[in-house]
């Protein structure tokens, strides 16, 4: 059957089909749907874990027990993932393993731009990277089988283009694969110095047969053309090269980027004149063919930074490039930033923290937008959970004065994910730090997933709820506060009481954010127009609701979803 | 590569997501290859957002850059002017004349050029303006907008009303089968 698939599907098919039967994850753009549909499958086991290193922990253990397993993160989860990672390599695995992770070339919704493909050759594993969703969905299939012939986890690598555009997938029938029995080898898997040492020469040996097969395997092709220009790529970068090319000329098309294929490149590289190397992100192909003695033009024509497009691969090669109209000079076009949505719980903080001025250590999530004006309330921004250690680190630097004027903001979710080991570190290591635990019963900006503070599991069935409350006094921190972030007074009551006193605090916001189905909003509120003395104390909230019209507010009653905190904040009370 | 290039650029929530739903499974049916890409995340929360699609006998790159469309599906004025660069010189842009204001307008760092639509007609583009938001409403609900654009570009692809109307009944909810075809009738004859 045709079907038109985003990459992310096409992947989430293709590891269905190839008999997967436990899939761990963690949400990050742009992987998160691999694991939403998968979870549509009810004869396989799927779950959102905590994070990350726990995903590809858990789908170790279900490979252990016997079973074909995955698991999927965005690039910086890898990062978290790594831990068991590099040492998966070693164990290898009973059930064949697919680690997916989707990179995100020019930061469309991430921190940085990281290669996940040096996590392939440092870790010693196996990487695949398909170039549309047909390739997606062939190589999530096939690789259960790469994975158990091997014996090694495989990692699945994709980017956004890749991820989120759909191409036409031709999709077959789910193989049924019986579970191995689980057989007792500590000595393949108790990864102590002694049978570490007897695995590591295993591992090295693995990556030369798995060289040799990449030679001849379907992942990799070579496709002759004119032979006087060269071209070695993968993943988007091979079809910007053949919607500048077509077939004109010889391109050797990489679907396993880890381990290279000496034998091919040697072989693709005789035949031709000049050979570039096209990727995107980091020169790992280029420095390999390089350091194989062979010449090659690479990073030299083509950027380390953001993603490339038709153009990229034309300019390069002097190819004109077509015409287009140009705006005349006075035609300005306003940017148009993300922003927190009308009515969003996490606004009446910012709000509170701009106005008291304090250092905000921020977090990864919806909130991380509480940056943007005129909120303009974050002050760093740095991975998952780096807020709440962050303070501690901040606070112990320069003292008291710091520890009364600074906060930790960081999303339900995310605390889950890694901010709870900071919080103890607050707890253990005394700092008198402030940490706000926005809880607003939802993974926000990945689309709406489930996490362990919610009380629902990712099929939507009630599971098991973290009390947050009780789990901060569990570790130590005796001062744990409950506020309602449209209360902008008590927010602001209780953010200078909690800042004063010479305690570690939790001071958690719970609202629901105002996208989930079980948020009914209230009537759109309006403004007195005689009543507004144009004083804009309400435009500093930054609601995309509000916004002036002859100098004096006005609501948008499509996007007002009633939730009052402009209301509360008018000294005039026009708004009602 | 010989293909069909439509962009469809609006603002995060506008529904840009159906209407690119729709273009791919009626283009699939008629028989094309087709890459329809858009960007997920942070830019969805209000911010501007754009969707490819490309269709043809064969097509490689999901990512349409200047000079490259044929047409633009614009959900919010001044979306158009942002893209317009992408535009084959004779190509088209559908626009909805419907205003939202981005944050730097609300808070009072810019001004939105109302005259924005003039000043690309002014550029040599070809503008083929609609207020797509009465005529959803008109239809039944300002959520049909989506479908009141799509009819417009219908008008300019070379594919027969049923196969429209066929696309629509196989990609909407039941639910809302009925508005979604009184918008998409109601836009397409005006």
């Amino acid at each position: 059957m045709r079907k038109l698939l985003i990459g992310n599907e096409a992947i989430s098919r293709g590891l269905y089909e190839g008999g997967l039967a436990v899939v761990s994850s963690y949400p990050g753009t742009p992987s998160t749907e691999i694991t939403e549909y998968l979870s549509k499958y009810d004869d396989i086991y799927s779950e959102w874990a905590p994070n990350e290193k726990v995903a590809c922990e858990v789908a170790f253990g279900a490979s252990l027990g016997g079973v074909r397993s995955a698991c999927a993160m965005k690039h910086v989860g890898l990062n978290v993932a790594a831990d068991p990672l590099f040492t998966l390599s070693y164990t290898g695995v009973n059930g064949g393993m697919v680690i997916c992770v989707a990179d995100d070339p020019a930061m469309h919704s991430s921190q940085n731009e990281q290669d996940s493909r040096h996590y392939a050759i440092a870790s010693k594993v196996p990487m695949l990277e398909p170039a549309d969703s047909q390739e997606a969905y062939l190589f999530a299939k096939t690789a259960f089988e790469l994975s158990e012939r091997f014996d090694t986890p495989v990692i699945l690598r994709t980017c956004t283009r890749i991820a989120h555009s759909q191409s036409i997938v031709e999709i077959g029938e789910r193989v049924e694969v019986a579970r191995k029995p689980y057989v007792k080898t500590p000595e393949k898997y108790v990864m102590m110095p002694g049978n570490a040492k007897r695995r590591h020469p295993i591992v090295e040996a693995r990556t030369e047969a798995i060289r040799e097969y990449a030679s001849d395997c379907i992942y990799n092709r070579v496709e002759i053309g004119d032979t006087r220009i060269g071209i070695i790529t993968s993943g988007a970068s091979y079809q910007y090269v053949k919607e500048v090319f077509g077939d004109s000329v010889s391109v050797l098309k990489l679907g396993m980027v880890n381990p290279l294929p000496d034998t091919l490149i040697r072989d693709f590289a005789s035949k031709v004149d000049t050979l570039y190397i096209i990727e995107e992100l980091d020169p790992i192909i280029e420095t390999h063919v390089k350091n194989m003695g062979i010449e090659c033009i690479g990073k030299e024509k083509f950027s380390l930074i953001g993603e490339f497009n038709q153009h990229t691969i034309a300019e390069a090669f002097g190819i004109e490039l077509p015409k287009y109209l140009v705006p005349a000079e006075d035609e300005v076009v306003p940017v148009r930033p993300p922003v927190m949505c009308a009515g969003c719980p996490h606004r009446g903080i910012f709000y509170v923290l701009h106005k008291l001025k304090l250092n905000v250590l921020g977090d990864i999530g919806c909130y991380t937008l509480g940056a943007q004006a005129p909120l303009s309330a974050v002050d760093s921004t740095l991975c998952m959970g780096a807020s709440v250690s962050g303070l501690h680190g901040f606070n112990k630097a320069i003292g008291r004065d710091a520890e009364q004027k600074s906060v930790a903001v960081i999303g339900d979710s995310t605390f889950m994910h890694s901010g709870v080991t900071g919080l103890i570190d607050i707890a253990y290591n005394e700092s008198c730090s402030t940490v706000i635990v926005l809880d607003n019963s939802i993974t926000g900006m990945t689309g709406h997933q489930q996490n362990p503070t919610t009380g629902y599991n990712i099929k939507g069935d009630p599971a098991s709820k973290v009390d947050l409350e009780a789990l901060c006094r569990a570790v130590g921190i005796d001062r744990v506060r409950v506020v309602d972030p449209y209360d902008l007074k008590s927010c602001e009551e209780v953010i200078r009481e909690e800042l004063s006193v010479d305690r570690p605090s939790v001071i958690i916001s719970r609202r629901p954010c105002v996208l989930l189905k079980s948020v009914k909003p209230k009537p759109s509120l309006r403004v007195d127009k005689d009543k507004c003395k144009s004083c804009k104390k309400c435009m500093g909230l930054g609601c995309p609701a509000i916004s002036l019209k002859d100098n004096k507010a006005v609501i948008d009653t499509t996007l007002c979803v009633g939730c009052g905190v402009c209301e509360g904040l008018c000294p005039f009370g026009a708004i009602e | 590569m010989n293909t069909t290039n439509i962009m469809i650029v609006g603002v995060g929530g506008q529904g840009s997501l159906l209407a690119s739903k729709l273009l791919g499974n009626l283009l699939v049916g008629e028989g094309y290859d087709v890459k329809v890409s858009e960007v997920h995340g942070m830019s969805q929360r209000g911010g501007s957002v754009v969707t490819y699609v490309k269709y043809g006998d064969k097509v490689y790159s999901p990512i349409i850059a200047e000079g490259e469309a044929d047409y633009i599906v614009s959900f919010e004025k001044i979306e158009s002017a942002r893209w317009m660069s992408c535009l084959k010189p004779n190509g088209k842009i559908i626009v909805n004349t419907q205003q939202i204001d981005p944050m730097p307008v609300i808070t009072g760092k810019a001004t939105y050029p109302s005259e924005v639509l003039d000043a690309l007609v002014r550029d040599g583009v070809d503008v083929d303006s609609l207020d797509a938001l009465s005529v959803a409403e008109q239809a039944g609900s300002s959520k049909a907008v989506n479908i009141v654009l799509m009819s417009r570009l219908a008008k300019y692809l070379d594919i027969p009303y049923d196969k429209w109307i066929d696309a629509i009944k196989s990609t909407v909810n039941a639910k809302f089968i009925e508005l979604n075809l009184k918008a998409f009738e109601t836009g397409y004859n005006l």
